[in-house]
């Protein structure tokens, strides 16, 4: 029982947490945040990627996996709606940058709150009629808009259609710290910064009146409603902070790459990035932040089997949930729905 | 805009239909194992790009035919198209069953979440479609002409080829048996009853797990099947075949009614011909775009297809 304690890497460190007063807490925060913001200086050891540049894969795939992952895990782990079109906000996000950085001279920081909320209007247009559907139809309806939105990137001429965008501007430097295309330290900084703030964002919420919505959502959603809750308008909620959080994303991605084209926003992106969550443990954060760390890490680690990477990967994807169905850190068993069989038909 | 649809009303039709009817057996798959599992299969389009290569295979190596060779005539054309199309759902089914023996099975048994299935799936569905990109170095693989496609008559202007109407006749034929199989035979029985009540068809003996085996086995048969007339009709496949197929296939379930076998029928006759239409009228870069619009206003008005029996809500 007692190796089991230990063997249990999510209540360790919960214990750990409960144990310690207000001060020990915020010196293990930021000896926590100083530690992951020197993971780019990390890059000669047994971290290094073969092929690509180590500090770039820091920032895509790795932090904004990470990043994307929590948006969505509260659409789908905190109020259990599954999205298979998250990429659709990533897209208009990282559209909103490409079009307004090279049309006009804003920059980045200016263009943000706009990829935002072009974001969130689209989590709205497509939250308020599609929301009623549930389960796999909720499912299909966000994996077709997650296409319709990448369809007519490709098909229209403002977008430039299949050539993609060049020549999106890099972020104006941060004081002394400049964003620079060959050392993207300070990108991995500033997608770190966001992802505290995200991560603060949903744990604020989670212990208000959202957050216990979303809950008693996820768990039974009738019952919610006869219990008063409004679910459409906290199901809209959820969706539309999630877009918010992937239009965020978007901005950063199309400010860093410099260029963007559809064929980087298929399906393939939200299948990853639900992969990230499940993979993880649905709903708990710190198990999104692993499992969105290593979808986004390994395949860049083990491409000295280059060409196999991706069986590698969809063979992980199989084992993993098979041994572990909630997932690497499952969020705490008290939180867990009623998932006997029987109960949620 | 709308003179090249009345130009062609008749062979975009035809078109259509064939079509429609790959559709058909595509979401065949989708739905039998959405009846009994209330859960999206989602390696079927891996399963439908397996059975194309099944039918290369035979084609090409089993039968010798090359890209120069006659097409074959008669009596032969006979043999070799039989001979593809059961190879095609002999490999499609079998990776059918691999896959519900490897993603659904033991998930299954201990009864867990749906969104871990889910993921199990997709996880297969990448290993299967990137072991056919290594073996065959993510080259599209051309299929040579065993058919040669003769215009049989005209129909109002329209041309009709044979492969067309093989196509037709057949996966029609192939339609018909499997919706008897699952009607009249005591398997078939039991397959509907799981899907009504899983519960209470244990209580009534029924072996849940031969069940969904063979639930998997036909969705395999019959995609397999589409896989074949895929080959025959377009003549080259690629390992990411799977992926706009198994979409818009899915599409077609859903616009019938998933889990309703008459439903994937007219879903995907519907959509075949949508698709052809919408690519006459509006241009064939924005198809996709049409057939996702429609799915969209079909879930939203009318959210159990347009012939679909209300099937209970079901929960993510």
């Amino acid at each position: 029982m007692k190796i089991r304690n230990y063997w249990n890497l999510r209540d360790f460190g919960a214990k750990i947490w409960e144990k310690s007063n207000r001060f020990q807490r915020v010196v293990i925060a930021l000896v926590a945040i100083f530690l992951v913001g020197l993971l780019p200086f990390a890059g000669n050891g047994i971290l290094a990627t073969p092929i690509s540049a180590y500090d770039a894969v820091l920032v895509y795939p790795v932090a904004i996996f990470v990043l994307m992952a929590l948006g969505l895990n509260i659409v789908v782990g905190k109020s259990g709606m599954l999205d298979l079109g998250y990429v659709a906000f990533f897209a208009i996000g990282a559209y909103t940058m490409a079009l307004m950085g090279t049309l006009t001279g804003v920059n980045t920081w200016e263009i943000m709150p706009f990829g935002i909320a072009f974001a969130m209007i689209a989590g709205v247009l497509l939250g308020l009629p599609t929301l009623r559907v549930r389960g796999d139809y909720l499912a299909i309806v966000t994996l077709g808009f997650g296409e319709i939105v990448r369809l007519v990137v490709l098909n229209s001429t403002w977008s430039k259609g299949p050539n993609g965008i060049a020549n999106i501007p890099l972020p104006p430097s941060i004081g002394p710290l400049e964003f620079d295309l060959f050392n993207q330290k300070v990108f991995f900084w500033v997608t770190m910064i966001m992802i505290l703030l995200t991560i603060w964002m949903i744990r604020r919420l989670s212990v208000r009146r959202p957050g216990r919505a979303w809950e008693a959502i996820r768990q039974d959603e009738d019952a919610a409603e006869l219990m008063g809750i409004p679910t459409l308008k906290y199901k809209i909620w959820s969706f539309t902070l999630g877009a918010a959080i992937g239009g965020a994303a978007g901005v950063l991605y199309a400010s860093k790459n410099l260029y963007i084209a559809p064929e980087m926003f298929t399906l393939n992106v939200s299948v990853l990035i639900l992969a990230c969550v499940v993979l993880g443990g649905i709903g708990n954060i710190w198990g999104v932040v692993v499992g969105a760390t290593i979808i986004g890490y390994l395949p860049e680690r083990i491409r000295f089997i280059s060409d196999a990477r991706l069986l590698v990967f969809g063979i992980v994807l199989v084992i993993v949930m098979n041994f572990r169905p909630d997932g690497l850190l499952p969020r705490k068993k008290r939180e867990k729905a009623i998932v006997k069989k029987g109960v949620n038909k | 805009m709308f003179a090249v649809l009345i130009d062609q009303f008749w062979s975009l039709t035809i078109a259509g239909i064939a079509l429609g009817f790959i559709y058909v057996l595509v979401s065949l798959g989708y739905t039998m194992v959405y009846g009994v599992l209330r859960m999206i299969n989602f390696a079927n389009s891996e399963i439908f790009m397996w059975g194309t290569f099944g039918a290369v295979i035979s084609n090409r190596d089993l039968f010798n035919y090359t890209q120069t060779s006659e097409p074959a005539t008669g009596f032969k054309l006979l043999v070799v198209l039989f001979t593809g199309l059961l190879i095609s759902m002999f490999v499609a089914a079998l990776t059918a069953v691999f896959v519900e023996f490897v993603a659904y099975r033991r998930l299954r048994m201990r009864g867990t979440n749906r969104l871990a299935t889910l993921i199990s799936a997709i996880g297969v569905s990448i290993a299967l479609a990137e072991v056919m990109r290594l073996l065959t170095d993510s080259r599209p693989v051309g299929s040579p002409r065993v058919l040669e496609k003769i215009i049989l008559t005209d129909v109002w202007g329209a041309n009709i080829r044979l492969d067309t109407v093989i196509t037709i006749i057949a996966a029609a034929v192939i339609y018909f048996i499997l919706e008897r199989f699952i009607k009249l035979s005591r398997m078939g029985k039991a397959i509907r009853a799981v899907s009504q009540n899983e519960d209470a068809a244990k209580l009534m003996g029924v072996n849940l797990n031969r069940v969904i085996t063979v639930t998997f086995l036909i969705g395999g048969l019959a995609t397999g099947a589409a896989g074949f007339f895929y080959i025959t009709v377009f003549e080259f496949t690629k390992f990411n075949v799977g992926f706009t197929m198994g979409l818009a296939a899915f599409t077609a379930a859903v616009l019938g009614g998933i889990g309703n076998i008459r439903g994937a029928f007219w879903g995907g006759l519907s959509l075949g011909l949508l698709e052809v239409y919408a690519s006459a009228v509006l241009g064939t870069q924005w198809k996709a775009v049409t057939v996702f619009v429609v799915l969209v206003l079909v879930l939203l008005f009318k959210p159990n297809g347009l012939f679909g029996e209300a099937v209970q809500q079901t929960r993510a």
